[in-house]
């Protein structure tokens, strides 16, 4: 079964049309990369399948049941997943009632140890009673990434996850995506224009152009024998943006 | 002049403080609602309270006098020139300014915590919840404010209270009368005393407002 | 923020309110039957009210509340039946007053002397002038400045008719736009006074107020004594059968213990930093 399924996604800004019929279908346990140029529509892409805003046209089902983007009636089907945006926002709070507070909007009661758990796995437990707001860019997205997966989401979406971020920190968010997927079998969609970052963590690459998925294909053969001539061109870096 | 200058007080913090909270049991919701929807006329809502900042008191207490007045439609409550009438006064002046102030500070708040509530799985009741808590800090400096228009506001309560000793005489009528009086230095030491019960409960506010910053 | 602690907060509110709330139920019950007496800002001020209210309130177990503000005010507190009886200083007025209807009668209570102050210096040279018509003539044709109240009261109403007797057209002087001599300030007699000092400008002021300020102003007495600076005020009780709210028993007895030999003699008695103040003169049939 495919844990995400999009189907003739389209959507436009005034004049301008970012997503020209869209077709995207993720297998339930994949890392699946989506790369290309800024600007090329990923972005509203994502906050569509996270039912964060509708399409102008076609349909979206995540774990097998249709999106209706009306927020009441995706809660439930919205908690079963998550997104970690570019540039996440700390609440006014203590690192860790940041991250229990995906559990508490849950009902879990118990927190302590999965909060403990979720913060050792990015290597933030030292910093647990700081400010939120107090951290640095990395720290500030291992926190989100920590608060996103603390509840053991089934599919988990990613919008430039790493981007700005030194090495250190990108290796430390990378490492912990790979082992949480495979502690969770969860499905992964992340969206990157660092091609390197999808060749490292991606199982499934597709390339992103203007709006259209021009290939979709296994990552190997995505950067070792593209069949598009774009797609070519954009993986040695020599497309020109 | 001890007991007189005590009742003085206590009655302005009665007076300020009453209005202060009834403005704010009515105006913080009104304030959150507003700040997080998205509804046609909300700008006008916005032009509207912004303009009511600077609404005359003594424009207030006047109409409220004639609202009050025993030949006006709500004589029969026989409220004019009592403690009730300044604190009806006062809380027509604070509710504009903790409205538009909250607005502001929901606002703000609302665009960059809805999303990431409704991301981690929050109902819509928690994203409200949370985008005011979040507003918190914004929140309570529109209740500072509000308390500090209304102690320091002087027209309106002169007219609907009529500065009556022992029965509706708060600090600020009471430095218009000491002033009338020639007697300067007792009127600045009643200034001194209003600023005084200001700064004690901006402190206690400003503390409560740091302490909510990082718990 | 925890929510125990806002809870804690809340209550901490909600308890102080109580607490006050209950402070000012238990200082006002049982108090006597409350008479509103609105009056002008200069008996106030000048502390009569406080030398003569407390033998009223003993005798007829009355609790006064006293409304001090301008005349013109005052007597719109009355028509709109806020008020129980007034004690005012505008003669014409008070009689419009009671021929209107809304006051019972008015007798004459008092009356104090309104005196022309100004700068030591006396650029219009108006010291010791007996009629007050020769003194503004003299500030008019000089050019001196003077501040007026300018807010309808009272004074301001003394000060017009003086200007009228004078031969001057009242009207005439406050429409001179651009006239650099003449100020209408809008403002009490206190605010008055402190500008008329600061500009160095001729201003007229009733002696109790002189007496309670004169010690920070820089500004001498220059004209007093001509008959038509008496200032004379009157007692109306309000007719009480135009609102059911109004007290008019009481209004009643006020006038009368006001106008009474002994209050009277009271009145007399009474000096502001040494000087006597106001001099009592009803003419309520004996």
């Amino acid at each position: 079964m495919n844990a995400i399924q999009a189907k003739g996604i389209s959507k436009s800004y005034r004049e301008r049309k970012v997503l020209k019929e869209i077709d995207l279908e993720v297998e339930e346990g994949d890392i699946f990369a989506i790369i290309g140029p800024s600007g090329a529509g990923k972005t509203t892409l994502l906050r569509i399948l996270c039912s964060l805003q509708p399409p102008d046209s076609g349909t979206v089902a995540i774990l097998g049941r249709q999106i209706s983007f009306k927020a009441t009636e995706d809660l439930q089907l919205r908690r079963r997943m998550s997104f970690i945006s570019q540039k996440p926002i700390a609440f006014r709070n203590s690192v860790r009632e940041n991250v229990a507070y995906s559990l508490k909007v849950r009902g879990v009661e118990d927190r302590k140890e999965m909060v403990d758990n979720a913060l050792q796995h990015v290597g933030l437990l030292d910093l647990a009673d700081n400010l939120g707001m107090t951290l640095s860019g990395g720290e500030l997205q291992r926190m989100a990434f920590a608060r996103a997966t603390v509840y053991n989401p089934e599919v988990l979406i990613l919008d430039e996850f790493t981007a700005h971020l030194d090495p250190y920190n990108i290796k430390m968010l990378e490492d912990a995506l790979i082992s949480y997927q495979k502690e969770n079998g969860a499905t992964i969609l992340t969206v990157t224009h660092n091609m390197f970052q999808a060749k490292r963590i991606a199982r499934t690459t597709a390339v992103m152009l203007d709006g259209q998925i021009v290939e979709q294909n296994d990552t190997a053969t995505i950067f070792n024998n593209p069949t598009d001539e774009r797609t070519g061109q954009f993986v040695k870096g020599e497309m020109i943006f | 002049m001890e007991s007189d200058l005590l009742n003085v007080t206590l009655l302005s913090i009665f007076v300020s403080g009453t209005a202060t909270l009834l403005a704010s049991l009515l105006a913080i919701p009104l304030g959150c609602f507003f700040g997080m929807r998205k509804f046609r006329g909300k700008e006008v809502i916005r032009t509207i309270t912004y303009t009511l900042y600077g609404f005359p008191p003594v424009v207030a207490g006047l109409v409220l006098y004639i609202l009050l007045s025993n030949s006006g439609p709500l004589g029969s409550l026989q409220l004019l020139f009592t403690p009730t009438a300044m604190i009806l006064a006062q809380t027509l002046l604070v509710v504009p300014i903790v409205i538009g102030l909250t607005m502001s500070a929901v606002s703000t708040t609302s665009k960059d915590y809805t999303e990431t509530a409704i991301i981690l799985g929050a109902d819509s009741w928690r994203t409200a919840r949370t985008v005011i808590h979040e507003a918190r800090v914004g929140i309570i400096s529109a209740v500072m404010i509000g308390f500090g228009r209304a102690l320091a506001e002087v027209g309106a309560v002169m007219l609907v209270g009529g500065n009556i000793q022992w029965h509706t005489r708060v600090l600020t009528t009471a430095i218009v009368l000491e002033t009338r009086e020639g007697n300067f230095g007792y009127g600045l030491a009643l200034g001194a005393i209003l600023l005084t019960i200001g700064m004690i409960f901006f402190y206690l506010m400003k503390r409560y407002q740091d302490k909510g910053m990082l718990t | 923020m925890k929510k125990n602690q806002m809870i804690a907060i809340a209550i901490a509110a909600i308890v102080i309110l109580a607490a006050f709330s209950t402070w000012y139920l238990i200082a006002n019950k049982d108090k006597p039957v409350s008479v509103i007496l609105a009056t002008t800002t200069s008996t106030q001020d000048s502390g009569l009210l406080d030398y003569i209210l407390p033998d009223f309130n003993s005798k007829y177990d009355a609790d006064v509340k006293v409304i001090a503000v301008g005349t013109g005010q005052a007597l719109e507190l009355g028509r709109n039946g806020d008020a129980d009886v007034l004690f005012v200083h505008s003669p014409a007025k008070e009689i419009d007053f009671v021929d209107q209807g809304y006051g019972l009668y008015r007798w004459k209570v008092m009356y104090n002397q309104f005196v022309i102050v100004g700068p030591a210096s006396d650029p219009a040279g108006i010291n010791g002038t007996a009629l007050a018509k020769d003194a503004l003539g003299m500030i008019y044709n000089t050019g001196s400045k003077f501040c007026s109240r300018g807010d309808q009261s009272g004074t301001h109403t003394a000060e017009q008719k003086l200007w009228t007797s004078a031969g001057y057209n009242y009207t005439g002087i406050t429409m001179q736009s651009n006239s650099s001599w003449y100020l209408s300030l809008g403002q009490g007699m206190g605010d008055t006074l402190l500008t008329a000092s600061e500009k160095q400008a001729y201003t007229i002021v009733d002696e109790a107020t002189w007496f309670n300020l004169e010690s920070g102003l820089d500004l001498v007495i220059l004209v007093k004594g001509d008959a038509v600076l008496f200032n004379q005020y009157g007692v109306i009780p309000v007719n009480g059968t135009m609102h059911p709210a109004i007290n008019e028993e009481m209004g009643v007895n006020f006038a009368n213990w006001v106008t009474s030999p002994e209050t009277q003699a009271m009145i007399a008695n009474y000096t502001l930093k040494g000087n006597q103040v106001f001099t009592p003169n009803t003419d309520r049939k004996p």
